[in-house]
């Protein structure tokens, strides 16, 4: 089964996936938790899939090294890796953090678009990634989101975008609000062609990413403790004048008041998905191969 | 047209005096019946919406409504809608579908309210299903901008196969002032904001954003209300005439294509 190509096509995400995760540290070394403070070694963290295994803390991941995880060896292809943004504003100094975030990722924009297979089913698949203009919604990253809709649906796949984001990329202003309606429009178009789309919220998912394609999950699903919400806690507490409650914004919040299916750790996404994906059968997996 | 600043502009579009949805509505629609509260859990004022005759023919109609006095803006937050609004919003819009309404939207808010209970009851979630709803309403809408257009709570009523924007009213991602704070840490900076943004009419209509700039009366809406209705009624004419030519699949279509291309010249293909 494993030809030459989906060999090569592994190791080359297998070796995005490492530069998707802290590139930094000494295999030998240990992290500090940035939740509990706790001193974790690296390789247990890196095996619990940068969980901390003393608190249960999702620390925030890569977008390859998502991927990694989550698909099938050797399945990945990724799609549209080219498309950057333009500065279309002219805005200055945004040319030069554009550059640099390319630099410090190896990425061109905030998400990786992609096909491939999870427990043997196709799957179009979206990671937006939190050290990219912390996920922030460029037209670059709503064209790319947009085209992978429109890929699911011409070619009748699951659609599957694990969202992380702070909202809009001011840099691009009404240029980044209006990837809002367009990628909401496309999701709309897709769900009545029948496409069946899961919609994963990982820390921290705000702003328009919230108010646009995040929220339009047939299934909604959210990792551990993620906050998500529309406006961030700080706006809310100087609009209110009052401290925000415990939990506020947390998955686990969301799921209380009806706006997610499930709260699912991150070592049980990918047989989760799976699980979702089979439910759907025909409706939303597509077996050929 | 008068020559003022970004800055200015943003003074004229938030000017209390300004008209609002309620005024065009006066002006503009007989038989007009407001429609309240979404069914699922309450009524927010700060969303203004029902049915009337625009020459005889019937449309929906929904706004931001901020509010005359200080009673009405409390209650209103300023025209900062919560998640009802834009449910009771999706529900007027569902219904000029199924009875054949074109739907002619107001637009005048800061942004959708930031507040514990709107995020609660889901303010994202609310937001997110208006732009899907919207995007695929068979049946002609033009969104018009009349004072501030502030963010996704403005957008949840601007996905039209028309916008259009009074020539003093802006449009941006986010306030100047928020702008600034996010961008420089110095929320007092927003003069400088609102020129680097590109929130005007002229600007918008530049970027391909809006299709259409409405010019008021000198010294802004406020002004002559009279005036500016008439010059509103003149536009929507128009306007609604070329729309209503269109079958339903050309409305929808047509739509998508165009919020598709939204943000086509702000890509770049970079090696790999």
């Amino acid at each position: 089964m494993s030809s030459v190509f989906q060999r090569r096509r592994q190791k080359l995400l297998a070796l995005k996936a490492m530069h998707s995760v802290s590139a930094s540290v000494h295999p030998h070394s240990s992290e500090v938790c940035k939740n509990c403070g706790g001193e974790v070694p690296h390789r247990d963290l890196v095996a619990a899939g940068y969980v901390c295994p003393l608190c249960g803390y999702h620390h925030p991941i890569g977008a390859y090294y998502r991927l990694s995880q989550i698909l099938d060896r050797g399945s990945f292809r990724e799609l549209d890796e080219e498309l950057a943004s333009a500065d279309p504003l002219d805005f200055p100094g945004y040319r030069q953090k554009l550059e640099k975030a390319q630099a410090k990722t190896g990425m061109n924009e905030g998400v990786v678009t992609a096909l491939g297979r999870i427990g043997g089913m196709k799957v179009a698949v979206g990671v937006l990634d939190n050290r990219f203009f912390m996920g922030s919604m460029s037209a670059a990253l709503g064209e790319k989101v947009t085209r992978l809709v429109e890929q699911a649906a011409k070619s009748r796949l699951p659609l599957i975008l694990f969202s992380a984001s702070g909202g809009a990329r001011m840099q691009e202003g009404i240029l980044s609000l209006m990837q809002m309606a367009k990628t909401s429009a496309a999701l709309e178009r897709f769900s009545r062609r029948g496409g069946l789309y899961i919609s994963v919220l990982t820390h921290p998912t705000t702003g328009g990413v919230t108010a646009s394609f995040a929220s339009l999950g047939d299934i909604m699903l959210a990792e551990p403790g993620a906050l998500i919400g529309f406006a961030g806690p700080r706006v809310i507490e100087q609009t209110i004048g009052q401290e925000l409650p415990e939990g506020f914004q947390s998955a686990e919040y969301l799921l209380e008041h009806g706006f997610l299916d499930a709260v699912v750790p991150r070592s049980q996404m990918r047989e989760t998905l799976i699980r979702l994906l089979k439910l759907h059968g025909k409706a939303g997996a597509n077996r050929d191969g | 047209m008068a020559e003022y600043t970004a800055a200015e502009r943003v003074a004229l579009a938030r000017n209390t005096a300004r008209p609002g949805v309620v005024d065009y509505v006066q002006g503009l629609f007989t038989d007009f019946f407001e429609q309240k509260g979404d069914r699922l859990c309450g009524e927010d004022p700060s969303i203004f919406g029902g049915i009337g005759l625009f020459h005889g023919r019937p449309v929906t109609v929904i706004g931001h409504r901020k509010g005359k006095d200080l009673e009405e803006r409390m209650a209103c937050r300023f025209g900062m809608p919560n998640p009802e609004g834009y449910r009771k919003a999706g529900r007027l819009m569902d219904q000029a579908e199924k009875f054949g309404r074109p739907v002619i939207t107001f637009i005048d808010t800061p942004g959708a309210y930031p507040g514990l209970e709107a995020e609660a009851r889901g303010q994202g979630e609310a937001i997110a299903r208006m732009l899907a709803k919207m995007s695929a309403l068979t049946v002609p809408t033009i969104a018009i901008v009349t004072g501030e257009g502030g963010s996704g709570g403005a957008l949840a009523l601007g996905v039209g196969n028309r916008v259009l924007m009074l020539e003093n009213a802006v449009y941006s991602v986010l306030s100047p002032e928020g702008f600034a704070a996010i961008l420089w840490k110095d929320a007092s900076r927003s003069d400088e904001a609102c020129e680097v943004m590109k929130l005007t009419a002229a600007d918008l209509l530049e970027l391909g954003v809006i299709d259409r700039v409405i010019p008021e009366p000198v010294g802004g809406a406020h002004t002559d209300v009279a005036a500016m209705v008439r010059t509103l009624d003149r536009v929507l004419q128009e306007e609604l005439a070329g729309l209503s030519r269109m079958s339903g699949h050309a409305l929808f279509t047509g739509r998508y294509e165009k919020f598709r291309a939204m943000g086509a010249k702000a890509l770049r293909k970079e090696r790999t």
